[in-house]
């Protein structure tokens, strides 16, 4: 059994703080939510800064079951990155709520560490472990708000459907083991690609329920109604989290085993499942974005708007190329920061007004808070996928990268379905920005929130200026 | 023996185990209920994958089962949890009831 | 010539600085200043590096200046890197030399308003991106300058928000923004579709690499290119405002007259010429898409001309004419005279701009009435104005010498030449239209008798900040035909055509690839010369008899044409003959055929109807969102079967 100390030193630490010492300090120092807070902040600083040390350090560790470096390590650093953000946003947001105890970011930080477990890992076993420890943390954060019946509904949905949803997953795996006799990647690629599966009725089987398993933790259709309640339900600040780090973790874990059971070049079951990927990849879209215009709140507006970034992420996968891949990687990390710069404004204003997030509430946003409605609208312009946002490089990599590979109807789809979220990303910067208030004006400070909005506006503008800051990162893998 | 019962037993029964579980899931209406036919599907797979386990002599996927009932305790926890949250709130365990969030 | 990277520097610093600070510097004067300035900077770097191109011999002038790597992913590399030679230069010059006119227009024009600083930071923007479309060496920038320039006129034209506007299924200022984005969305669609084609095919987006090995690449009039033109030409629909996707420029009326000046007549809109301009190597390649762009062009220069016959907004009779002088150019591109399209650009962002400016100041000094019937007599009460306007419309009418008989008449002459004789007679038909309008458009606002109420409404002159531009433009309007001159009219005065020897490296790839008529037509254009200048002063001269003593006219000699005198009035007789016989159905198929039913009914109709499609279903497909758990999970389970019957059927 080999460890690889030095690359695995991300996930020690992570383990390390969160179960050995918060725990313990949770345990002696009740109700001191300021310092659990700067605590967490300060290990997912640290696990951050450790994944980047350690990105040069490729292999594997712990027997095999885990990589470590390079891609694993950049989600490492992206998953902290996402769990600080949405920490600082959420601190005043919970303060308002009187919500705020301190398990709040123990879970948050447990779901970090369940995310960065799937994109490490290199086996079935340390997949489901991750995946599940991110998603329990998940029912509990959506469901917060525990005397707010929106939130409960959020939660029970999530949880029935996530747990319905884990049973075909580790059942897929199940036959993913019994049809190739092993729960590694790299055994299960080697039985797939050689076609030296034991049962390949099985290994059909196990693929299909995999893909089902996985489509439902990032929203693709027919598996994606949970998400449009549940992110309408959840505490805003949870929604932003989750919306993006946990998808991206659902991603970032998608890669690696699809290339491993769907290999390029093996025809067979390959080239059907990559045709269903693409049919659910573009009906996905095109739900999303289609429903999203029927909406007049914009917290669900943008849960219907994740659903469709579903799709576009989904043509990487189909493309299932080197290239496909980077282009996830890269438009993941732009959804992360523009979808949850617009749910931390949106949690933001819902706190401030007090009576939801109607798209009513956005009109003469331009006049009240300049800045928030200029960095909102950059995010709607970024997710519309207009230059030189990030959101429209990471597009036309994923466009790309199904044009290479020959689905070339299915960017014609998907670009027609950009030219339909156009409608409901601009009618919010209409609100915004050509309508007047009926007479409101408020003042009142942002606190930490201010810091994940502006550094999410930062990175979109940086990403789409510089988008080299990031390929040449992801060309090193 | 493993031997004396071909495998495709096992798996029948973890397959008719596992449908059970969906159908409960789909047609009952008691949050409790469903979530008991959740961990039915995840039994049944835990009856596959030590079917295959022991069939093809690796260890790992008896290895699994264990994660699997662990995880599983976890779920019960957070699940019976939120059910009793949905009580206080609103008085009732019934699914369809819940459907304040919709369209 | 490393100094070209600052061209779109400028205006960048310029939206930085006013939109960062607009706020706080509180003093129109210096915001005006430096918005102008910036763009009078890049002007003066552009001017600097035409002059150093002009000593340069003509095969040097073409270089490549890169800023930095924007992108590098395997085999996938762009650059920020501008192209920097006649074409681009060409454009540049316009862009930045009217640009700044109107940005130092708008200091007068925009005086007072609330949001003043707002205005120049978009200008800005505007111009920076519109600089980066045509400097761009490669597809991708100019893509982003493309939708910079799309989302600059958006937050443009619903610059006034709170203002009511009449447009056609549009009440209001902030839905024609969105109407505009949206149309334009749709042409954008096909330039993003044919850059992927194209790097799939030659592996780059550089402009330089496809047009030297496109013929190596593509087989000409092949499936490929004839697809990739044709979805270039889609976007280039849609930003230059051509059927089916013209719907949108009347409509962008709505923002303010400078912008309608410089965003929807002078630039943004002919970037669908440059597009095809810069591509022309591939355009020739396929015949088939040239004879489509032909087609499409010439019906939007006649069905638009008609249509400006018959409106009353002294802004969308503008507008209407804008998209059918457009409508000429892509009719040059598609028969192959592409430095006649560029030639035209060039006029027509002289003119245009000058007529808008126009009245823009009429506009202001009417108290913003823009309806012509409620004008009439402002001669006098604003004689700058008026002597500037009418200059611009001698100049788009093709009145002889003006600049725009010489790009018109080269327009023309190439549809007969490479079109044959239906291209040429549509075309001389707009063109007559085209005289017919702008007169109508002139006589009722300036001539005759106010019809406004004079007691209350006070015409007045506008500041010099707005007339000094007007005056430049008009000038400009009048000479500026002197660079194209035709050989036929510069072989007897030794004036050789500039424009078309400057540009001749640009289009050399395309031209080389375009059956030339060879041979002397000396007498056949000459002929025509006078043919056109004849439809142009007919024009005028009918548009004149009507109109000259305002709108009653023509009703008040249908009163008198029942009585004996009618004989007497032989002059008007022939005028009424002329008017049933040739004015009254044209206006009225314009009024009650292309305008509401061809332009209102199916052009509309088809962007509109789309848009309620998926509006309802998406009132549909929302239900399916019931809210229940277990419909969910039903759902997924029968996606789960669909899946595995699917796999399992495949295998075997």
């Amino acid at each position: 059994m080999n460890i690889d100390f030095f690359g695995s030193l991300p996930l020690v630490a992570i383990w390390l703080a969160l179960g050995a010492i918060g725990i313990v300090i949770q345990a002696f120092v009740r109700n001191n939510t300021k310092l659990v807070f700067g605590y967490y902040v300060g290990t997912l600083a640290l696990t951050a800064f450790l994944a980047i040390l350690s990105s040069g350090a490729k292999g594997s560790s712990f027997g095999g079951m885990i990589v470590l470096g390079g891609y694993a390590a950049y989600f490492d650093v992206l998953f902290c990155g996402a769990g600080i953000l949405a920490m600082l946003a959420a601190r005043p947001y919970l303060d308002r709520l009187n919500a705020e105890l301190d398990e709040f970011y123990t879970l948050m930080v447990s779901a970090v560490a369940g995310m960065m477990l799937m994109a490490h890992a290199s086996n079935l076993v340390v997949l489901f472990v991750g995946v599940e420890l991110m998603s329990i943390s998940f029912y509990v954060m959506a469901g917060f708000l525990r005397t707010d019946i929106k939130s409960v509904e959020s939660a029970l949905k999530y949880f029935l459907l996530g747990a319905f949803a884990t049973g075909f997953l580790v059942y897929g795996m199940a036959m993913l083991y019994g049809g190739t006799g092993s729960l590694d990647y790299v055994e299960i690629g080697k039985a797939v690609s050689n076609g030296t599966a034991t049962y390949p009725m099985f290994l059909a089987i196990g693929t299909v329920l995999m893909a089902a398993g996985l489509s439902f933790k990032v929203a693709a259709f027919p598996f994606h109604q949970w998400a449009p309640d549940v992110y309408d339900g959840a505490p805003t600040v949870v929604t932003a989290f989750m919306s993006t780090a946990g998808k991206a973790a659902a991603f970032s874990a998608f890669n690696p085993v699809f290339a491993a059971i769907m290999p390029d070049g093996v025809g067979g079951i390959t080239d059907t499942m990559r045709l269903a990927l693409a049919v659910m990849a573009a009906v996905t879209m095109l739900v999303g974005n289609i429903t999203a215009i029927a909406q007049t709140s914009v917290k669900r507006m943008l849960a219907f708007s994740s659903v469709a970034h579903a799709g576009y992420l989904m043509m990487g996968i189909v493309a299932g190329t080197a290239y496909g891949h980077s282009a996830i990687v890269f438009y993941l990390t732009a959804y992360m920061f523009m979808q949850m710069g617009s749910f931390v404004i949106v949690g933001y204003l819902e706190r401030e007004q007090g009576d939801g997030s109607d798209i009513e509430n956005y009109s003469g946003l331009s006049k009240q808070h300049p800045m928030l409605a200029a960095m909102m609208a950059m995010f709607m312009f970024s997710l519309a996928g207009i230059p030189p946002f990030a959101g429209f490089f990471g597009k036309y990599m994923l466009f790309y990268a199904a044009i290479q590979s020959g689905y070339t109807w299915l960017t014609i789809v998907a670009v027609a379905s950009s030219v339909i979220s156009v409608y409901f990303y601009l009618g919010l910067i209409v609100k915004m920005y050509f309508t007047d208030a009926p007479g409101k004006k408020t003042t009142f400070a942002t606190g930490t929130a201010g810091f994940t909005i502006a550094i999410c506006s930062v990175a979109i503008l940086l990403l789409g200026i510089f988008p080299w800051l990031l390929t040449n990162i992801i060309s090193t893998w | 023996m493993p031997t004396s019962i071909p495998l495709d037993y096992y798996l029948i029964l973890s397959a008719v185990l596992f449908v059970t579980g969906v159908v409960g899931v789909i047609t009952r209406r008691n949050a409790i209920v469903i979530f008991m036919s959740i961990e039915l599907m995840l039994n049944a797979v835990n009856l596959s994958m030590v079917a295959f386990s022991a069939y093809s002599g690796d260890i790992a996927g008896q290895m699994f089962v264990f994660f699997i009932m662990a995880v599983a305790a976890a779920e019960a926890a957070v699940g019976l949890a939120i059910v009793l949250s949905l009580f206080r709130n609103k008085q009732t365990v019934y699914v369809d009831e819940v459907n304040l969030m919709k369209w | 010539m490393n100094i070209a990277a600052l061209i779109p520097l400028f205006p960048l610093i310029g939206f930085a600085i006013i939109g960062l600070f607009g706020k706080k510097l509180k003093n129109e004067k210096l915001i005006g200043i430096i918005g102008s300035g910036a763009i009078l900077a890049s002007f003066a770097v552009a001017g600097t590096l035409f002059v150093q191109m002009l000593g340069m011999p003509a095969e040097d002038r073409l270089s490549i200046v890169k800023v930095y790597t924007w992108i590098a992913t395997g085999s996938f590399t762009v650059d920020i890197a501008y192209q920097i030679d006649q074409l681009s230069l060409l454009f540049t010059l316009i862009i930045t030399g009217i640009g700044f006119l109107i940005h130092v227009y708008s200091i007068g024009y925009m005086h007072g308003d609330k949001s003043f600083p707002r205005f120049f930071a978009y200008l800005n923007l505007f111009v920076f991106m519109m600089l980066n479309l045509v400097l761009a060496s490669n597809f991708l920038l100019t893509f982003l300058g493309w939708e910079g320039v799309g989302l600059a006129s958006y937050l443009l034209i619903g610059f006034w928000y709170d203002k009511k506007f009449d447009g056609s299924h549009i009440t209001w200022t902030g839905d024609a923004a969105k109407k505009a984005f949206i149309v334009n969305r749709i042409g954008d669609f096909g330039v993003l579709i044919a850059m992927f084609m194209l790097f799939n095919l030659f592996g780059t987006l550089d402009y330089t690499t496809i047009n030297d090995s496109a013929t190596v690449v593509l087989s000409p009039n092949g499936t490929a290119v004839i697809l990739i033109t044709l979805a270039l030409f889609l976007g280039c629909t849609g930003k230059s405002a051509q059927i089916p996707l013209s719907v949108w420029l009347p409509d962008a009326m709505a923002g303010p007259t400078p912008v309608s000046a410089l965003i929807h007549a002078a630039t943004m809109v002919t970037s669908g010429i440059f597009l095809v301009s810069r591509t022309n190597v591939l355009f020739a390649l396929a015949p088939t898409t040239m004879a489509i762009v032909a087609g499409i062009g010439i019906s939007t220069a006649l069905i638009a001309g008609t249509i400006g016959i018959v409106q009353n907004d002294i802004k969308k009779v503008l507008a209407y004419s804008t998209v059918s002088q457009l409508g000429f150019m892509f009719a040059a591109l598609g028969v192959g005279a592409f430095t006649a399209a560029v030639f035209h650009v060039m006029t027509h962002a002289f003119f245009k701009a000058l007529l808008f400016l126009g009245s823009g100041s009429v506009i202001h000094g009417m108290h913003h009435e823009q309806d012509i019937q409620k004008m009439g007599g402002l001669k006098k009460h604003m004689p700058i104005t008026y002597r500037t306007f009418f200059i611009g419309t001698l100049a788009i009418s093709g009145i002889p010498f003006f600049s725009g008989f010489f790009s018109k008449d080269e327009i023309l002459w190439y549809s007969f030449l490479n079109g044959g004789m239906l291209i040429w007679g549509i075309g001389a038909l707009a063109a007559f239209c085209t005289a017919f309008y702008m007169w109508r458009v002139t006589s009722l606002t300036f001539h005759g008798e106010e019809r406004f109420d004079v007691a209350h409404v006070h015409p007045h002159e506008s500041p010099k900040t707005m007339t000094v531009p007007l005056i430049i433009l008009a000038v400009l309007s009048v000479v500026g035909g002197l660079v194209g001159i035709p050989h036929v009219l510069g072989h007897y005065l030794h004036i050789p055509n500039l424009l078309e020897s400057w540009l001749e490296p640009v289009f050399a790839g395309g031209s080389a690839l375009i059956r030339q008529h060879t041979g002397d037509h000396t007498s056949t254009e000459l002929t025509l010369m006078t043919v056109s200048t004849v439809i142009a002063i007919a024009g005028i001269m009918l548009a004149r008899s009507i109109y000259s003593g305002g709108p009653e006219k023509s009703d008040a000699l249908k009163q008198k044409f029942s009585t004996l005198h009618k004989i007497l009035w032989n002059k008007y007789y022939i005028d009424e003959i002329y008017h049933m016989a040739f004015v009254g159905p044209i206006l009225a198929a314009s009024r009650d055929f292309l305008w509401k039913i061809v332009d209102v009914v199916v052009i509309d109709g088809i962007v509109n109807g789309s848009a309620t499609v998926v509006g309802a279903t998406a009132s549909v497909l929302r239900k399916a969102q019931s809210g229940v758990a277990q419909n969910y999970a039903l759902v997924m389970l029968i996606g789960i079967m669909a899946l595995l019957s699917l796999v399992l059927y495949s295998t075997h």
